[in-house]
């Protein structure tokens, strides 16, 4: 699906959750600017008329989608302040911590992955193969809490919470990359072994070349692929898993930001953040599509083979 | 010459399709599971998850919802064999009861998952055309957003209980599959079996529900099984976030949300939930990679 159609998509579904949510956005406009007394059912009436919230779907959305635009995705209906202001002061701290979770979960994963089929039916790929049913198994809000109790509990090395020193990145970024490491070490393993039996394998080693070049340069680059491929679907989960990594330790950014939000119904936040999310997330599945084309000069997008 | 054809005839017999059938291909499942520890070892923990959450009021537990602060936090003894909670309550047993909340949840949402993912697959990838495109947009939209946030977003909005995080989970979840179900009706409708089943005058619902079906049996259940782990990492996550399970109600994602507070006093409180996820999502793990080999033998190992 192309970014235009896809954005339009993501909006159209985004604009309706709100649509669907509890609450009439006037009458709790009014209740926060009165300090939580009920306000008269006139005032009410004439701020939707104000609003324009009595005007049809189609004329609410194209409004929305307008201010959108232009950066403006209303006001929390808690504090009052600016939702898209918010978000964006937020988004370095969850992008510093997804974005360092994916590096650690490729720097990691994809190494033991290679070890793995190289060693094939070694103690090392029984631990690899091992690994890869515990990551597959824990989720990250188990992880984190036993990591918290053992590094910043037990032994004291670590901080519990916090945010600002590299140090207090270190238990977030580890719980968040730990099922990511796992499924891209599973991957690179079975997509490795796979390119490993192929002819131009055995005619690198012919040439005389050494085992870590044919394995590095002539195999993991040709086993790459599937592994771009779910980079970007692993950008996703990772956005998704820092809303919970971030509640556990008090990491000041949009998954914090949308879970305070949704404990105090605060819904024109979720629906911000959620646009936000997803634009987010079909850049990056654009940026994967790009580097499929760098890696494999046989894909054509536009259909026509040369 | 008579011989002959009697022999034929016996040899081309309709086998015998019944109960007695269907328990020996169960028997032959479990007995060649036996042969890979693996998937063994995740039939047991799933059955025996199951067992106890199908006997849990008939076992010697407390009541998992019964307050009593003046027993709170108490260490693991032999009364109460992993202490008891920041309310005072059996920690074990909400445990044991938990698993009920969990199981339930998950196969509801299986369920439906399911169901959704069939009608519109199968709808998709049997008649083609314009229903399958339409349904396949609605696919592709849902699969531009992250799982888990969606899934936050649709609990989040329609407020915290365990219905609706079925809802959301499902909502979320069946469009991958939905997906997964047309490519294999798309393929199955072009088989032979089809074309004859059609020349003898069978009707599409006939065709879809007794022919096709019949015949991807099999990746769905290995699809479902396999689905059942990430099901409960859902609902638990969401529960964990405060959006499942509401007090009392024992559920592990709430227990390990909830213990976290008093991770230094009482570690216990937290990693026995903890445990418990990783066991059971593990073993409906194992239990799905090893039906998935016995069904496909040419899956790599």
């Amino acid at each position: 699906m192309t970014l235009p159609l896809l954005l339009l998509a993501i909006s159209i579904i985004t604009f309706m959750l709100l649509n669907f949510a509890p609450g009439d956005a006037a009458e709790i406009t009014l209740r926060r600017q009165n300090g939580g007394i009920t306000p008269s059912r006139e005032a009410v009436a004439e701020l939707r008329q104000e609003l324009g919230l009595n005007d049809s779907l189609p004329v609410r959305y194209g409004r929305w989608v307008s201010n959108a635009v232009r950066g403006d995705l209303g006001e929390s209906y808690r504090s009052g302040g600016s939702i898209a202001t918010e978000l964006f002061r937020r988004l370095p701290a969850t992008l510093l911590l997804a974005a360092t979770a994916l590096a650690l979960a490729v720097a990691t994963g994809i190494p033991l992955g290679v070890m793995a089929a190289v060693k094939r039916g070694t103690w090392v790929d029984t631990a690899c193969r091992l690994l890869a049913l515990v990551g597959a198994a824990v989720p990250s809000y188990v992880l984190a809490p036993a990591l918290m109790l053992l590094f910043a509990v037990y032994l004291d090395w670590l901080p519990a919470i916090g945010y600002g020193s590299p140090k207090t990145l270190i238990l977030p970024a580890v719980a968040l990359s730990f099922g990511t490491m796992a499924q891209l070490m599973r991957l690179t393993r079975a997509s490795l072994l796979e390119v490993l039996g192929h002819d131009y394998m055995r005619t690198a080693r012919a040439k005389g070349l050494s085992d870590s070049v044919v394995v590095w340069r002539h195999g993991l680059k040709n086993a790459l692929l599937p592994v771009v491929t779910v980079l970007g679907t692993s950008m996703g989960y990772l956005l998704g898993g820092a809303v919970i990594i971030e509640t556990i330790f008090g990491w000041p950014g949009i998954g914090q930001f949308v879970v305070t939000g949704i404990s105090q119904r605060d819904y024109p936040v979720v629906q911000g953040f959620v646009l936000y999310v997803a634009i987010l997330f079909s850049l990056v599945n654009l940026a994967v599509d790009f580097t499929y084309r760098w890696l494999d000069p046989k894909i054509h997008f536009g259909g026509t083979f040369n | 010459m008579a011989e002959r054809s009697t022999e034929r005839r016996k040899s081309i017999k309709k086998p015998e399709v019944g109960i007695l059938q269907l328990r020996s291909v169960t028997l032959n499942t479990l007995r060649a599971m036996r042969r890979d520890p693996g998937s063994f070892l995740g039939f047991a923990i799933v059955a025996v998850v199951i067992l106890a959450a199908l006997l849990a009021p008939l076992l010697p537990l407390d009541d998992p919802t019964e307050l009593d602060l003046k027993r709170k936090l108490l260490s693991p003894s032999t009364e109460h064999l992993l202490g008891t909670d920041h309310l005072g309550r059996d920690e074990l047993s909400r445990l044991v009861f938990g698993a009920r909340t969990t199981l339930l949840m998950s196969a509801a949402s299986l369920v439906i998952i399911m169901t959704m993912a069939s009608v519109v697959g199968g709808l998709s990838g049997y008649y083609g055309g314009w229903v399958d495109s339409g349904m396949m947009l609605v696919v592709d939209l849902l699969l531009a957003f992250p799982a888990l946030i969606l899934g936050v977003a649709v609990a989040g909005i329609l407020g915290p209980s365990l219905i609706n995080v079925m809802i959301a989970v499902s909502v979320v979840w069946w469009a991958s599959h939905a997906r997964v179900i047309r490519g294999m009706v798309l393929s199955a409708r072009r088989r032979e079996y089809v074309e004859a089943a059609r020349a003898i005058g069978a009707s599409d619902t006939r065709i879809v529900v007794f022919h096709i079906s019949r015949n991807i049996v099999g990746p769905f259940v290995v699809l479902a099984t396999l689905d059942m782990g990430w099901i409960i990492l859902g609902i638990a996550g969401l529960s964990f976030l405060g959006l499942g399970a509401q007090p009392p109600t024992p559920e592990w994602g709430a227990m390990l949300n909830t213990s976290r507070s008093y991770m230094q006093t009482s570690p216990l409180l937290l990693l026995a939930p903890g445990v418990a996820i990783f066991l059971l999502v593990l073993g409906f793990n194992l239990l799905g990679d090893g039906i998935r080999d016995l069904l496909d033998p040419t899956t790599y190992r």
